[in-house]
């Protein structure tokens, strides 16, 4: 009785409350929902920012006393800051998100980093050397309409991060003075991270953020590049660490696995990349006759015959699921050889014919076995039909033979 | 004298073999332009047989529980010799058996052959028309496969909305709130020992029955018959009508042999309950026009629900099926029986081939 007392008092003052903040006076929006451009803010609008949400109002960063409804409201008595300058957008967010203590009364686990990050990033220094084109917090979380980055309407929610970023990068006039490419965009959207990205909604999929960081973006250094691409490519990393193109790369100040894959615009790797055809990378510093120039020939031959053989055991795989036989177990198998050959194209990194060599024989066991598990399989489809027209002329003798009788039994007049 | 004929006398003299089999001498098939609809009956009994026999056999290496299921199939399947022909037969022979339970029981009905005194043999028939598609039920989610689980899922959520007692008959066929091995269990415990407790003695007092009351000559042949008697023909069940019904299972014997050569009943994936359901799942064919017919009918029909409207009208359907004898009795009444056999066919038919196409 007491707990239904207490909870329905609770109730009451929630509601209560919720309606003393519905109802009270805000000027600022019965003004600016009337302006036009930069000046045009709604109550629709800022009811689904973020921090009008969490109960913060226009004064909380304009100061003003939105309450009153006169000139005043807009006074300095009223604390009114106007326009925040481009330049302290980064220390007024700041004050707030930088606070640990503030922020954990709406979102405890909310990093607190964000300020100290970005005065570390190329943004962020260069806006302290005093250039107002650089990116500041609003330029990419948005102004008067911020949401969190989990949502699909963020400007920074991970599916549309990269479009954010290219409303400055992309654009060649806007880029001019910094003397940078302005195609990572158009790269990007090609590329196989992209297509995780968008096509398959993969949100782990990389985007601009995930190499460059994102309150602290910076380009990585050639030094660092594969350290940014083994957050995820763990085993191509640590192969190609121990390889000897390592040693090579950073002699000749390439950068690890952009100087085969490149950057942005990275498609989904081939086994035509390796070799030594016209399309090969290897051969953009190997040429005929040195070993590597051979080894790249060999690998790209063991693996093109793991794959010939793969696709030989599911040819005859199908065949024999097309006549309806049970050939699952031999599908399980074959997945095995699949996994060896995705294995020795990993192995590929360690740029030394014997570890792919180890992992496409391994491949071929299999894929020897599987093709002999077809035969059987076609040869047992055979050996049914062949039973089953054994049967059927069995079938048939018996009821010619039950015919015969019955037209004896009732020729003798015993119908 | 020939070995055959000492056990015979043998027989008889101790159990009056001769007059055991004195009924089935006496009993006459008629011999018209519809004879060959007799022989349905007597192949759905043979299919039975056949189910039978295989089932056995299958039992034999079958595991129910749900980490077994599929695996135990997929053994019987590959290593097992004939399994797979054995395993192919029994999917093969439920499918054609509820189909030509359903062409004997439309044979019937448009012959009119339930007319008194055979009321109560279309009523047993019907009923073992509903137990074979309780059989076909039940056995569809044995091996345990992606397809059976979830539209054995699907089709005890359909009963789960039946008004008033839904939930817990869902509950009583899943043996909890989900399709879980509890589920694998019971169905595997009514289909190879509850149903065919059932089915062996409805099959029984229908095979009475039509000892009983002999073999009906179509409605439209009596007065014929009547006017001209020296037009009368008949045959004698045993053995002239037998041996034709055994050339009749040799065909269908054949038929079932090809399926399982040509066309093996495949096993699919193993049933994954965390699974999203596949896209597009359907039950068996013999369920299919309900199905389809289910989800063509809107979320609400005014105040009611849409999907437990029709599954009242189902039922309601299948209780007058079930009844048909009872109404049929004034040449209105039979015209109309005859119209509605003649609907329900062309929509179980349009409807089945709906579903087919729907995705």
């Amino acid at each position: 009785m007491w707990r239904n007392k207490n909870l329905g008092m609770v109730l009451v003052l929630a509601i209560a409350s919720a309606l003393a903040q519905a109802e009270q006076p805000n000027s600022c929006v019965d003004c600016h929902s009337a302006l036009e451009g930069e000046l045009h803010v709604t109550q629709e609008q800022f009811a689904q920012d973020i921090h009008g949400q969490k109960g913060l109002t226009c004064a909380s960063c304009h100061g003003g006393d939105p309450s009153r409804t006169d000139d005043s409201a807009m006074s300095k008595a009223a604390g009114f800051k106007g326009k925040v300058d481009r330049a302290a957008v980064p220390k007024l967010c700041g004050s707030c998100h930088s606070d640990p203590g503030f922020m954990r009364q709406y979102n405890p686990s909310l990093r607190t980093d964000q300020l100290s990050q970005y005065q570390t990033s190329v943004h962020g220094k260069r806006q302290a050397a005093g250039d107002t084109k650089v990116a500041v917090c609003t330029d990419c979380h948005g102004v008067h309409d911020l949401r969190p980055a989990t949502d699909t309407r963020s400007k920074v929610h991970p599916l549309n991060i990269a479009a954010t970023c290219s409303r400055c990068h992309a654009d060649s006039k806007y880029m001019a003075a910094y003397k940078i490419p302005t195609d990572q965009y158009a790269a990007y959207k090609t590329s196989v991270h992209h297509q995780a990205m968008v096509e398959r909604g993969d949100l782990s999929a990389p985007t601009c953020t995930t190499c460059h960081g994102n309150h602290g973006a910076t380009p990585p250094g050639v030094a660092s590049v594969a350290n940014v691409c083994s957050t995820c490519h763990v085993f191509q990393a640590q192969l190609f660490e121990s390889s000897p193109h390592k040693a090579a790369f950073a002699s000749a100040g390439l950068p690890g696995c952009v100087t085969c894959h490149s950057n942005h615009g990275i498609s989904q790797p081939s086994d035509a990349m390796l070799g030594t055809s016209a399309k090969s990378v290897c051969t953009n510093c190997h040429t005929q006759g040195d070993a590597g120039y051979q080894a790249a020939g060999d690998m790209q031959q063991q693996i093109h015959g793991l794959e010939t053989s793969i696709t030989r055991s599911d040819v005859i795989l199908s065949r024999a699921e097309s006549s309806g036989m049970e050939v699952s177990q031999a599908r399980l198998e074959l997945d095995q050889a699949r996994d060896a050959l995705t294995k020795a194209r990993v192995s590929v990194h360690t740029f030394a014919g014997k570890p792919v060599l180890t992992d496409v024989d391994s491949g071929l066991k299999i894929t020897a076995k599987t093709y002999s598990q077809g035969q059987a399989a076609l040869r047992e489809r055979d050996y049914r039909r062949t039973g089953l027209g054994m049967a059927l002329v069995a079938i048939v003798f018996v009821m010619v033979a039950l015919r015969l009788y019955t037209k004896e039994i009732e020729k003798n007049g015993s119908r | 004298m020939a070995p055959l004929v000492r056990v015979r006398n043998w027989l008889d003299e101790r159990f009056g073999w001769d007059e055991l089999l004195a009924p089935l001498r006496h009993k006459t098939v008629p011999i018209h332009r519809y004879s060959y609809w007799y022989f349905l009956g007597g192949i759905t009994l043979f299919l039975f047989g056949v189910q039978v026999c295989t089932g056995i056999l299958l039992l034999l290496y079958y595991r129910p529980s749900a980490n077994e299921a599929f695996e135990s199939v997929q053994y019987i399947m590959t290593q097992v010799q004939f399994g797979w022909l054995v395993r192919s037969v029994h999917s093969w022979a439920a499918n054609l058996m509820i189909f030509t339970a359903f062409l004997h029981m439309f044979s019937v009905l448009f012959l009119r052959a339930y007319r008194k005194p055979r009321e109560l043999t279309w009523v047993s028939g019907m009923l073992l028309l509903f137990l074979a598609m309780g059989f076909g039920f039940s056995g569809y989610l044995l091996p345990w496969n992606t397809l059976a689980f979830f539209a054995t899922k699907v089709g005890t959520d359909i009963a789960g909305q039946v008004p008033f007692v839904g939930h817990r008959l869902m509950v009583f066929l899943r043996g909890g709130d989900e399709v879980t091995g509890a589920t694998l269990s019971r169905f595997f415990g009514f289909h190879v020992a509850v149903l065919p407790g059932l089915i062996t003695l409805l099959i029984s007092i229908h095979l009475l029955l039509v000892q009983r009351f002999g073999i009906s000559v179509p409605a439209r042949m009596e007065p014929e018959w009547r006017a001209l008697p020296q037009q009368k023909r008949e045959m004698r069940f045993f053995p002239n009508f037998l041996l034709r019904e055994l050339m009749a299972w040799y065909i269908a014997l054949g038929v079932l042999g090809a399926l399982a050569a040509f066309s093996p009943w495949g096993l699919g994936t193993k049933a994954d309950p965390f699974a999203p359901a596949p896209a597009g799942i359907k039950p068996e064919w013999y369920f299919l026009f309900m199905f389809q017919t289910l989800k063509l009918i809107p979320a609400k029909l005014g105040m009611l629900d849409g999907e437990v409207v029709g599954i009242l009208t189902f039922s309601l359907a299948g209780l007058i099926w079930l009844l048909v004898p009872f109404l049929d009795g004034t040449k209105r009444t039979q015209r109309l029986v005859t119209g509605a056999a003649m609907f329900v066919v062309a929509y179980m038919g349009a409807m089945t081939a709906y579903g087919y196409v729907a995705k």
